[in-house]
């Protein structure tokens, strides 16, 4: 499913706010450490967070854009081909009145209007959807940000985009958009190993079954990270040990860790206890799920 | 009135706070509009009264007795989903964002739409009135539009019996879903946290509502987890013309509510935490 020469791991969770941009940017700073060559996606990119916690020079810029129509009602003769064709309502057509709208917010940039004219009326232009931008952290790391213009109805393109930059490094990590939906998906599917970071509550505990339903379909490895442990209950450990899915670390809430985190610091960069937690992670995936070069 | 409640970034606690403005009025239509994990009913036990399936979207699918693996769709799909492997040309049902547009010019005919149902919509009472919510198939699109069809159901509910206030809880981040939730509502509530990810996030989430011009108003929720931060937020929101109309300190109880299926108002009615929802929401 994916190119065998580097090894991908996702960072996901249903709930938003569990922790993901947490546990990928110390992910990101212990690999860092270690001299592995890797690059962090932050593939949320309705909301990408992970530049906040990474400083670094900015390398590359690319706008991502998608083909939306342009109709010339010169030669247009109302036939309403277009609008037939277009299945996302982006097309606004009164045939009587002899009024065509292109209506770019709605448009997904299929093409299909473009096929559907027959009289030269439709060429296209581009839309900016987003952009990707890469930043060198250190020699060895360097960050993608996946950025949706605001307004945009889908990150998706974006979260394509950005992922296919990532292709040189040894190992790429991406953080995920919260959700099961398109965009978590569109991540996912492109990683080895996914690591869902979930908190013990009802509301954690009811996404996270959905995730790994989610990930069982895709037949995904997968593990668990809980954060936050200590408040809410104990019904995710009696979950976990029932479907069998590794519990990869327990992050305590502890004030500490929280006022550290309001304020862009990496844990991994204050406490050594916790850079060895990050490492042995790491360790304990690629024993078991990535390839023998690693 | 339509309230909403959104924040951004994901796990501020925007869903505890709908859920508290929820149980302080006796009557109520709350719509949970995270429509992508939906999590109030969890709270709420709703009876549920009334189930609807929800067409997300359709998928292409190629019949394989008439596929001649020609391969004209490759070249016309632009959501690279249609690739040759070993000879045979596939459809990846997760990159077709089913456009229809390879059914429309294969030759053979041979490329059919198959619509996606498994998402749903659910409605029923609950302890403070009436509940609706919607629960899209994972991996399935068009969250928006099911926002879309929650909330007209929550309006049409509460037209038949007479319940002025719709409470809806958002889903997180900028886009299509988040803006189907405000889209026409009377007030917005930001629930943020103080970190810069939540400012970062804020910066955002105050650009959509202002490109919509809603009245919008702030809460941070567990301020005292960095107060100079919290600050920094209130001078933000003033600069850009928006009221902080609550801080709320943190509390291991609005996480106890939880577990105990009650909102924080429920729980603990006289905690600092359930005063200062009180005196945001009468701010609306």
């Amino acid at each position: 499913m994916t190119e065998s020469n580097h090894f991908k791991i996702a960072i996901a969770s249903g709930k938003g706010g569990t922790g993901k941009t947490f546990v990928s940017t110390n992910l990101f700073n212990v690999l860092r450490k270690l001299s592995y060559h890797v690059s962090l996606v932050d593939c949320d990119a309705e909301e990408p967070n992970d530049r906040e916690f990474l400083s670094g020079e900015e390398t590359e810029r690319m706008d991502v854009t998608q083909q939306v129509p342009v109709i010339d009602e010169n030669k247009c003769t109302y036939c309403g081909k277009c609008f037939e064709y277009c299945h996302y309502n982006a097309i606004f057509f009164l045939e009587e009145a002899r009024i065509i709208k292109v209506m770019d917010e709605l448009c997904h940039g299929c093409g299909a209007c473009s096929v559907a004219c027959e009289y030269g009326a439709i060429t296209e232009k581009d839309d900016v959807l987003g952009t990707v931008t890469q930043y060198q952290i250190a020699q060895n790391a360097s960050l993608i940000e996946a950025r949706m213009k605001v307004g945009v109805h889908s990150p998706v393109p974006v979260i394509k985009a950005a992922i296919k930059q990532a292709k040189q490094t040894d190992i790429v990590l991406m953080d995920a958009p919260p959700g099961t939906s398109c965009p978590f998906i569109q991540t996912v599917n492109l990683s080895d190993y996914v690591v869902l970071v979930t908190e013990p509550t009802p509301f954690g505990l009811s996404d996270l079954k959905q995730s790994v339903e989610t990930l069982k379909t895709l037949g995904k490895h997968y593990g668990v990270i809980i954060n936050r442990a200590g408040l809410g209950d104990n019904k995710i450990y009696d979950y976990l040990n029932q479907e069998k899915i590794p519990l990869l670390m327990s992050i305590p809430f502890d004030r500490k860790i929280a006022s550290l985190y309001s304020t862009g610091k990496i844990l991994t960069n204050e406490d050594l206890d916790w850079e060895m937690q990050f490492n042995e992670l790491f360790n304990f995936i690629v024993t078991r799920h990535g390839d023998s070069r690693h | 009135m339509e309230i909403a409640v959104i924040s951004g970034k994901g796990g501020t606690g925007k869903s505890s706070v709908s859920a508290a403005f929820a149980t302080l009025l006796p009557n109520v239509v709350l719509a949970d509009c995270d429509v992508d994990a939906a999590n109030l009913y969890l709270l709420f036990h709703p009876t549920i009264k009334e189930e609807q399936v929800f067409i997300s979207g359709q998928k292409a699918v190629i019949d394989k007795a008439i596929c001649t693996n020609c391969g004209v769709c490759i070249d016309y799909c632009r959501f690279d989903a249609i690739s040759e492997m070993n000879g045979e040309v596939l459809i990846s049902e997760t990159s077709c964002d089913g456009c229809q547009l390879c059914a429309r010019i294969c030759p053979l005919e041979a490329i059919s739409m198959v619509q996606e149902d498994k998402s749903r919509l659910y409605a029923g009472d609950f302890r403070n009135g009436k509940m609706v919510y919607g629960r899209l198939s994972p991996g399935e699109e068009n969250s928006g539009r099911l926002v879309d069809v929650v909330r007209e159901k929550a309006k049409a509910m509460a037209k038949a019996v007479g319940i002025e206030t719709i409470i809806i809880d958002g889903p997180p981040g900028i886009g299509c879903p988040v803006i189907s939730s405000v889209t026409g509502v009377d007030r917005v509530v930001v629930v943020t946290e103080p970190t810069l990810s939540g400012l970062h996030d804020l910066k955002r989430t105050l650009e959509v509502t202002s490109n919509f011009e809603i009245k919008t108003q702030v809460i941070i929720n567990k301020f005292d987890l960095n107060e100079d931060m919290s600050n920094t937020i209130v001078t933000y929101c003033a600069g850009e013309g928006i009221t902080v109309t609550g801080k709320i300190p943190f509390d291991p109880q609005v996480v106890e509510a939880m577990v105990h299926c009650k909102s924080i108002v429920e729980y603990a009615p006289d905690s600092e935490a359930s005063r200062i929802i009180l005196s945001a929401f009468n701010a609306i």
